[in-house]
């Protein structure tokens, strides 16, 4: 066979067989730790690229499939690589190839049996994720949907012997199963009683409108539980921050958006004709969870739980262009649909670059201080310049700034909500634009959070003695960092090129691309509908700051001194300044919760002015919890006490059910 | 349209505007002493502080990172970049497409994040303090900004500012109540945005109130006079925006040089009245409680969604 009839889906399935097999690999060299850190996990890296490679290059083919004879006697696994899951794998390489490097030095001090286990769970993890992506049956999809939950669950409870960690992995195993309930139940609905659970066969269905939108409501709910939309987002800010770094990143950057994979499949590519208002549901429950997750961001305490809400509101985003798209998409607008779908495909690049770097930087301060929380952190910039410097490019990136990735596709989100006139409904013209306020109030709010994030943990003075001694990032870590920092920066500057990459995923789910729309003015100028439209270039932007910054340096140089004394600081001559006098992380989320107080259910204990020693303590709750959560779990126990009853212990009596079981059983086939 | 020419246009009018804007705020600044029954130091005052401030020896706390230094520069950088976007004198510069309104709102949120970080450097109370109400009002001002822009892009089919102007001002005079709403409330967000009374106060150095002045306690010579000069661009720059948006009469093409000095005594006359009524605005609105500052900025907001709303009902 001649390297030109190997085709780019054979290549994913030998580089998923590769993950596999280093997985074992790692668990059979448990005995020498250094091995395993220093050597599976840079391989596993390469199979990441390997697998980036194949992503970019499978999308500019036509779709493939290929048959594994494997699974159950007659229904063997069915695989399909399209632009789509092209576009989902190239991201799981792109961001795991970091991810990877990150872990190779991160992990290097684990002791040899935990190691071992995480590596194979690591790279089985990695395994499932691409095969969801491949998969084109129901049943090899819920395989590899089911291993990727597993898998993470038993990554989630790394350190298992904590109990609270423990708490987070239950959680989140049972969203992740109610969730897969309903994927399966979805599944059921679309392939409409034919017994054929091929995705081939489930295009072809028709269903009725209101099959349809049962089929969309449950993939919502199963892939929103998945996603962490409101209100199925209770497991995320639990199961984020109890795993290890690299695997955070890992379940936030590409795990979230097997989710918002799974919703595009199915609502655009399974059921065709969406009616328009599960756009418009989709895009409101995008933007309420948008704003939840970043409010609630706003005034967390912990650094990875932030960053686990600043998730929700990202896949809130996501979501709210999804929405968008159905109504274009549902509206025959081709164009509109292909710029919003574009936008929102850019959007799970971005938020897998950025938020898997900001993870990863969490991760280098919990590992060189053994904290979390931000009221025991700070000056990090000085003993951790590295950390500080690339986690400060994702910071940058997460709060929506010009020229990096985060701000692109915000931007063309927005220019996708200010083109709404021109759909057939006066209503939804009118209140679409005005739907743009809440994205702009989310992103204006994540530059508020990440400027908390960022400010507290590595600038200021260090809260505690010992985080002056705290040790930069070693070599694998700079790197894995150094890669994502590096992709939230292309992304961000070159954005017509990746666009025009993104095209033929636009182009099969929505009908249309933008590619070449966009290059229209070159590929300096991104256009996404016309020049006189809108237009933005980021390397010009990035160029016009950098030759500004350079030349006011020299200007002021030249013309007066460079003359600098170091003193204390100012601060009005208050002469005793502790670190104890900066914010904390409650004090800079203070105003949150002042503004936005009905939101939040709040704890607070305020000192008395008497009080000798004071203690001010306040803990934010979610209201959801206690509306939705709490009564539900009641139900269940209340149905499980009463189901109890039927326990009596005694072998007659069970006995007895059996029979009856049997005899209804036997009346109910006749 | 020619392209050198063009290109010099646009040189042109950014540096004009960086270097015009100490004397605007001079203007504003001496107004406001005025109708204070105070004499003012002078138009060119803000030349002369700049100028003090340059030749100093610079103070740096010994804690302050790379970041902090960096800062001032990034400050200038980004609203250089904003001064020469916006069609001041001219519309249609050949550089203007690298930035559309909402990438102009993205540079003032770039330079305004980065100075929030600076303030939070040291690792003082009052830096905290100021970086924290900072983004506050921001990220209330932000939204209502928008929407203005939103507005005045549906009118004319387009977020990039010069389409945007030339409809406004070019096409045969037209009435937009919309465009009425929307100016109160970018108003009342360049108040906000550029720490103005009502929200924050300029002339400030009671420590508690501070906003701005707040984050830039720590700076001294070249820094603090690099981060001034910023601010005074950032003041015309949304000044400038304001009267493109909302009374773009006279504007020129680019590279087209007969309009060129109506296009010059248009905008001195227009900024010439807009000094006095920013001072006038000032001087009888007294200083709001920070938490004041939501109600204020929220009725900007929703000013600004009337205004789209408006903009429905009756334009389309």
């Amino acid at each position: 066979m001649g390297l030109a009839a190997v085709l780019p889906i054979d290549l994913a399935i030998g580089a998923l067989v590769c993950w596999l097999l280093l997985g074992l690999a790692g668990l059979s060299l448990q005995g020498m730790p250094r091995l395993v850190s220093g050597a599976v996990f840079p391989a596993g890296a390469l199979i990441s690229l390997m697998v980036l490679v194949v992503g970019i290059w499978g999308a500019g083919q036509g779709a493939e499939a290929a048959v594994l004879p494997l699974g159950l006697p007659g229904l063997p696994f069915h695989l399909r690589l399209d632009a789509l899951s092209a576009f989902f794998l190239a991201l799981l390489g792109g961001v795991s190839f970091g991810i990877s490097l990150f872990a190779a030095g991160y992990l290097r001090h684990m002791d040899g049996p935990t190691l071992g286990l995480l590596c194979l769970e690591y790279h089985v993890f990695l395994a499932s994720m691409g095969l969801i992506f491949l998969a084109d049956d129901a049943y090899l999809f819920m395989v590899a949907w089911e291993s990727m939950a597993l898998s993470s669950y038993f990554l989630v409870t790394t350190d298992h012997k904590i109990p609270d960690i423990r708490r987070a992995g239950f959680l989140y195993l049972l969203m992740a199963h109610l969730g897969a309930l309903a994927i399966l139940l979805c599944f059921g609905v679309i392939q409409g009683g034919h017994g054929d659970y091929s995705f081939a066969a489930m295009r072809g269905n028709h269903l009725s409108p209101f099959w349809a939108t049962a089929a969309f409501l449950l993939a919502l709910v199963g892939f929103g539980a998945k996603g962490g939309v409101l209100p199925f987002h209770a497991w995320l800010p639990e199961a984020h921050p109890a795993a290890p770094s690299p695997v955070s990143a890992l379940m936030s950057g590409v795990m979230l958006k097997t989710a918002v994979y799974g919703i595009l499949r199915v609502t655009f590519d399974l059921l065709h004709a969406p009616i328009w208002w599960w756009g418009a549901l989709a895009l409101g429950l995008g933007l309420l969870t948008a704003l939840f997750g970043v409010m609630f961001a706003a005034v967390q305490t912990d650094m990875k739980r932030l960053l686990a809400y600043s998730s929700i509101e990202n896949i809130g985003i996501i979501l709210a262009g999804i929405g968008l798209t159905l109504l274009f998409h549902s509206y025959g607008e081709t164009a509109l649909a292909a710029l919003t779908l574009t936008a929102t495909l850019y959007h799970s690049v971005n938020h897998a670059f950025f938020k898997g770097l900001l993870f990863l930087g969490t991760g280098s301060v919990l590992n060189a201080t053994g904290e979390r929380n931000l009221g025991r952190l700070g000056g990090l910039i000085h003993p951790m310049p590295w950390v500080a410097m690339l986690t400060l490019v994702g910071t940058l990136a997460i709060a929506n700034l010009p020229p990096l990735n985060g701000f692109v596709s915000e931007w063309l989100l927005l220019q996708a909500f200010l083109l709404t006139p021109g759909l057939p409904h006066p209503y939804l013209n009118m209140l679409i634009p005005v739907a743009a306020g809440a994205l702009v109030l989310a992103s204006a709010l994540a530059a508020y959070v990440m400027v908390k994030f960022y400010g507290i943990t590595f600038l200021g003075q260090p809260r505690e003695e010992r985080l002056s001694q705290a040790q930069d990032a070693g070599l694998w870590e700079r790197a894995g960092m150094g890669w994502l920092a590096l992709g939230c920066l292309a992304l961000g500057l070159f954005p017509v090129f990746v666009i025009r990459h993104l095209d033929s995923a636009v182009a099969l789910l929505a009908g249309g691309s933008i590619g070449a729309t966009a290059a229209q003015s070159g590929w300096l100028f991104l256009t996404p509908v016309a020049p006189a439209r809108a237009s933005y270039s980021p390397l010009f932007f990035l160029l016009v700051i950098v030759a500004v910054v350079l030349l006011t340096f020299l200007v002021v140089r030249r013309l007066y001194h460079g003359k600098i004394r170091r003193s204390d600081p100012w601060d009005c001559g208050y002469p005793a300044q502790t670190a104890r006098m900066q914010d904390t992380a409650e004090g800079f989320g203070q105003p949150i919760r002042q503004i936005f107080e009905p939101v939040f259910l709040m704890e607070r204990h305020l000192p008395d002015p008497f009080d000798r020693q004071p203690v001010y303590r306040v803990q934010v709750g979610d209201r959801l919890w206690q509306w939705l959560y709490l009564p539900v779990a009641r139900l269940a126990e209340r149905l499980s006490s009463l189901i109890g009853r039927l326990h009596h212990g005694r072998i007659h009596l069970y006995l007895m059910y059996s029979f009856a079981t049997l005899l209804f059983l036997l009346l109910f086939t006749q | 349209m020619n392209q050198t020419a063009g290109i010099l246009f646009q040189l042109g009018q950014s540096l004009l505007l960086v270097a015009v804007a100490p004397l605007w705020l001079g203007w504003v600044n001496q107004w406001r002493a005025w109708l204070q029954n105070k004499r003012g130091a002078g138009l060119f005052q803000p030349y002369r502080g700049l100028a003090k401030l340059f030749n100093k020896e610079a103070l740096l706390a010994h804690r302050a990172s790379p970041l902090f230094r960096a800062t001032p520069y990034i400050l200038f950088g980004c609203m250089w970049l904003a001064a020469g976007i916006v069609p001041v004198l001219a519309t249609s510069l050949p550089y203007s497409p690298a930035a559309d309104v909402i990438a102009l709102v993205g540079v003032f949120a770039l330079a305004r994040v980065f100075m929030a970080l600076a303030a939070m450097d040291v690792g003082t109370a009052f830096g905290s303090l100021g970086a924290r109400r900072e983004m506050l009002i921001a990220f209330l001002a932000e939204p209502a900004l928008l929407m203005v822009f939103f507005t005045a892009s549906l009118i004319s089919h387009s977020t990039a500012l010069t389409t945007i102007v030339e409809t406004l001002a070019h096409k045969q005079f037209a009435l937009y109540p919309s465009m009425a709403f929307a100016s109160v409330a970018f108003l009342m967000a360049l108040l906000a945005e550029n720490a103005r009374l009502p929200v924050d106060n300029p002339a400030t150095h009671l420590e508690l109130t501070m906003i701005h002045e707040a984050m830039v306690l720590e700076y001294s010579a070249r820094h603090l006079a690099l981060i001034e000069w910023a601010s005074s661009i950032k003041l015309l720059t949304y000044t400038v925006i304001g009267i493109a948006l909302f009374l773009p009469f006279g504007i020129a093409q680019a590279g087209d040089w007969s309009a060129l000095p109506v296009a010059v005594g248009a905008l001195l006359a227009k900024l010439a009245v807009a000094g006095p009524g920013l001072a006038l605005l000032e001087t009888l609105s007294a200083k709001l409680r920070i938490f004041r500052a939501p109600e204020f900025l929220g009725t900007a907001f929703l000013l600004a969604v009337l205004g789209m709303l408006t903009h429905f009902l009756l334009e389309t």
